[in-house]
């Protein structure tokens, strides 16, 4: 076992057709604009409470779904709507939950944090910090009890790395050799504490080496790096080697939630990964570059995503409350 | 086509705000993610981004106007080669936000925004001397001021938790201690609850008097077993030997649509636990009070606080050293038809009652626990035995209430002057929905507690 940085490595963009780089390509501007929306519906005071945005992140999960096959499951933080879209969930029911009607995945019962789909396995959704690392964790116990050949992926934050359930996670599934890929996606803040401030050692994907699970570093805003080494963690996973550490090195271009004060990064820190980095551009690039599409086709395409996006908005907006007898519901079987 | 832009809501709790500043003039290009204005919301001065590109039309909203609504038209965007001149009068809002929005009303926290400080003043308290000055101050600052000043008066005291120091609390609770205390006693925390609860109880037992801020209460739970099973024990465990004189505060309860899992009372499930003394302010004197009188303690103290609070302004004496003693009650207004006894949010709503009620000629005797360990038994039942009858008021689960244990001792000891059953109004038996319609009903409401008092009284 061995811990290793792939970041470092140029990912071969070769053998990548066409196809799948359009395929990345939509998927990811879907959540950009999709997210886009769900800032300006809270704006409105269409969304409320908390609303955490996935813009910037958005090559994790698109890169993690391409390497996925059906049936392999998922589960993450309140930080979801990325994860909900990119695993095929509806835009409609998702930004149905989010304006709190009966349409939305949850029948507006769950808000933006919390949404599952039995269908798509999305096991949630967890406002709780870490907690969603042990619940993974029981979801690839289950598989491996059921040797059904499936893997889960767990994402969780940086910051979530700190609590003390991750590594009792960490034991146990490599103790039992479970079928779980720990998914940190290194956003570089956790609310307003920048990395360093919050752990003792930089690098997250070594946190492993004392369960020996294997892990490693990858560019997290290159949509194929992230699918490469995705594809390597679930052979991993699928041979029956046990858990496996992918450490994203991405970044969240909004604030923490909707009421941040962004103080503790500066304007320029945000404007130079935009400008550098960006997931969605990178693979714009490539496309054009590779006179896979025209800035033509491509506009296309934003027309249709920001249709798509449009129109799961006015669904949302026209979407009735839930009926009042549902406070009771759901509560048992 | 010309597009409004609305004032944004920035935050869960906010419902107006002040446009500090536009950080673009009229004629300018902007791109999506451009900062257009700072925005002041409730809690932080707040960066507005651009969510489309266009060209700045026409701002209709000066800089420093204060008490602007969310949804406002706050300025025009134009498309490219559109004149300004172009621009209708700003109704021609194509956006049906504002009809299909859940209403103003419907918001959890009732036509009363929180972030609106409204003045309230209590019975002055008899320890208060006369003609002590009083200064209108929000929870949000009395809290921060008693921290403050038992850091000045103990160096032992400190205060850990999340983004409480270079954030200045999650909650801005904590505004402004980094800067005067320094890093040593004003601490981020990874987030780690369990770790570090644990350690501020190690440091306790060695000679600290630590100060946790959980960044709100719900996270505690990753810490409960510290709590319950070393910080509450110690003492009894090691014969009185050592303890933990800790404080354990942050915002407890629902916020604003904040769903299940951030959205809890604690208040009875602390008030369960032996060598813990629970305390949950109402009002601004009191957060101060209490929290100091907790910070010098002895014993652990789990101190609950409630965001919708934070921003409401009371009136605290001007005094070097105020305090308030653990396990007395406040009464509020005196009344002799019914006694309401509440605690933290829900006073909100028994004052409301009272006045409504007070309206129908029905007087309301309303009683602020202030602390649920030790709790004040006997201010309850002398007003009990002289109004006869009682409601109680809470905003947490019914079962096993703190209503409940008030009812079961006023049976045990005032059985004989109950005119009705006591009742206790709590919040829903189910986990806190999201959805706005849903979210208002799992709640406790005024129109409860003035529909009980009817039916306590008869009338
Ligand atoms: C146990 C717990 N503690 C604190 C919080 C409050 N909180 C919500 S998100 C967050 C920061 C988490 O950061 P990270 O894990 O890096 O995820 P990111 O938000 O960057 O996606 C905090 C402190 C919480 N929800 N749960
Ligand atoms: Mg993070």
């Amino acid at each position: 076992m061995a811990a290793r940085k792939s970041a470092d490595k140029k990912p071969s963009k070769s053998n990548t057709s066409k196809e799948e780089l359009l395929d990345h390509y939509r998927e990811m501007l879907l959540i950009r604009r999709f997210e886009e929306k769900a800032g300006q519906l809270y704006g409105m005071g269409l969304i409320g409470g908390f609303c955490h945005l996935y813009i910037g992140q958005e090559a994790v999960v698109v890169g993690l779904e391409a390497a996925a096959e059906e049936g392999d499951k998922r589960i993450t933080s309140y930080r979801d709507h990325g994860h909900m879209l990119a695993s095929g969930m509806d835009p409609k029911g998702v930004m149905a939950e989010l304006t709190g009607r009966e349409d939305g995945y949850s029948k507006g019962k769950g808000g933006s944090m919390h949404m599952f789909s039995t269908e798509k396995h999305f096991y949630g959704g967890h406002g709780i910090v870490g907690a969603q690392v042990p619940i993974g964790t029981g979801l690839a116990f289950a598989d491996k009890y059921k040797d059904n050949g499936r893997v889960t992926f767990t994402y969780f934050g940086d910051g979530a790395a700190n609590q003390g359930q991750v590594y009792e996670s960490f034991n146990m599934a490599s103790l039992w050799q479970l079928p779980v890929i720990y998914v940190v996606e290194n956003n570089q803040y956790a609310m307003g504490t920048s990395m360093q401030r919050s752990s003792s050692t930089p690098d997250i994907y070594k946190r492993g080496e004392a369960f020996a699970i294997p892990g490693e570093a990858v560019d997290g805003m290159d949509v194929l790096a992230v699918k490469e080494a995705g594809l390597r963690a679930t052979e991993h996973c699928r041979a029956g080697d046990g858990p496996y550490i992918l450490e994203m090195k991405t970044y969240r271009y909004r604030g923490h939630s909707m009421s941040d004060p962004a103080k503790y990064r500066t304007r320029e820190e945000v404007q130079k990964v935009r400008e550098e980095r960006d997931a969605i551009e990178h693979v714009r690039e490539l496309l054009l570059q590779g006179k896979h599409a025209s800035e033509d086709e491509l506009k296309a395409i934003d027309k249709d995503i920001k249709n798509v996006v449009n129109d799961a908005a006015e669904f949302a907006k026209n979407s009735p409350e839930p009926a009042v007898e549902e406070l009771w519901t759901d509560i048992y079987a | 086509m010309a597009t409004e832009v609305l004032m944004p809501a920035l935050s869960p709790t906010m419902e107006e705000g002040t446009l500090a500043k536009w950080l673009v003039k009229e004629g300018d290009e902007v791109a999506s993610g451009d900062i257009l204005a700072e925005i002041e919301t409730d809690k932080a001065t707040m960066e507005f981004e651009a969510v489309d590109e266009g060209i700045i039309g026409k701002i209709l909203i000066d800089e420093g106007t204060e008490g602007v609504k969310v949804n406002t038209p706050i300025a025009v965007m134009v498309e490219d080669g559109e004149s300004v001149d172009d621009i209708a009068a700003p109704a021609a809002n194509e956006d049906d936000a504002k009809d299909s929005a859940p209403k103003e009303t419907d918001r959890p926290d009732g036509d009363k925004a929180p972030a609106q400080p409204t003045r309230q003043s209590a019975p002055p308290e008899t320890d208060i001397p006369e003609g002590t000055d009083m200064r209108s101050t929000t929870v949000r600052e009395a809290l921060r001021d008693a921290m403050a000043e038992e850091m000045r008066a103990d160096d032992t005291v400190f205060l850990m938790g999340e983004e409480v120091a270079e954030y200045q609390g999650a909650y801005k609770v904590s505004q402004g201690l980094l800067d005067e205390f320094g890093a040593r006693r004003v601490i981020d925390t990874p987030i780690t609850e369990h770790g570090f609860t644990g350690l501020a109880a190690g440091a306790a037992m060695g000679g600290l008097r630590p100060i946790v801020e959980f960044m709100t209460f719900n996270f505690a739970m990753q810490a409960m077993d510290q709590i319950i099973n070393t910080v509450a024990k110690t003492r009894y465990m090691s014969g009185g030997q050592m303890s933990c004189p800790i404080v354990f505060r942050g915002p407890n309860g629902a916020a604003a649509r904040v769903a299940a899992q951030h959205s809890q009372d604690y208040a009875a499930w602390y008030a369960h636990v032996p060598g813990l003394h629970v305390v949950m302010p109402y009002s601004a004197s009191d957060a101060k009070g209490l929290l100091k009188t907790a910070i010098r303690g002895d014993n652990p103290v789990i101190f609950l606080e409630n965001e919708l609070l934070y921003g409401q302004s009371f009136d605290v004496p001007e005094m070097d050293d105020y305090t308030v003693p653990f396990g007395k009650a406040r009464i509020w207004r005196e009344g002799e038809d019914v006694t309401i006894v509440s605690f933290g949010i829900g006073m909100k709503y028994a004052l409301e009652a009272a006045d409504a009620l007070a309206e129908d000629g029905i007087t309301a005797e309303v009683i602020d626990l202030r602390t649920l360990r030790p709790l004040d038994y006997d201010t309850v039942l002398n007003s009990v035995k002289k109004t006869n009858r009682c409601i109680t008021v809470e905003e947490g689960w019914p079962v096993a209430s703190i209503g409940n244990h008030l009812s079961a001792t006023i049976m045990e000891r005032a059985f004989d002057y109950l005119d009705a059953p006591v009742i206790n109004l709590t919040g829903k038996d189910v986990p806190l929905p999201y959805a706005a319609n849903l979210e208002k009903l799992a709640l406790v409401t005024t129109k409860e507690v003035i529909e009980a008092a009817r039916a306590v009284t008869y009338r």
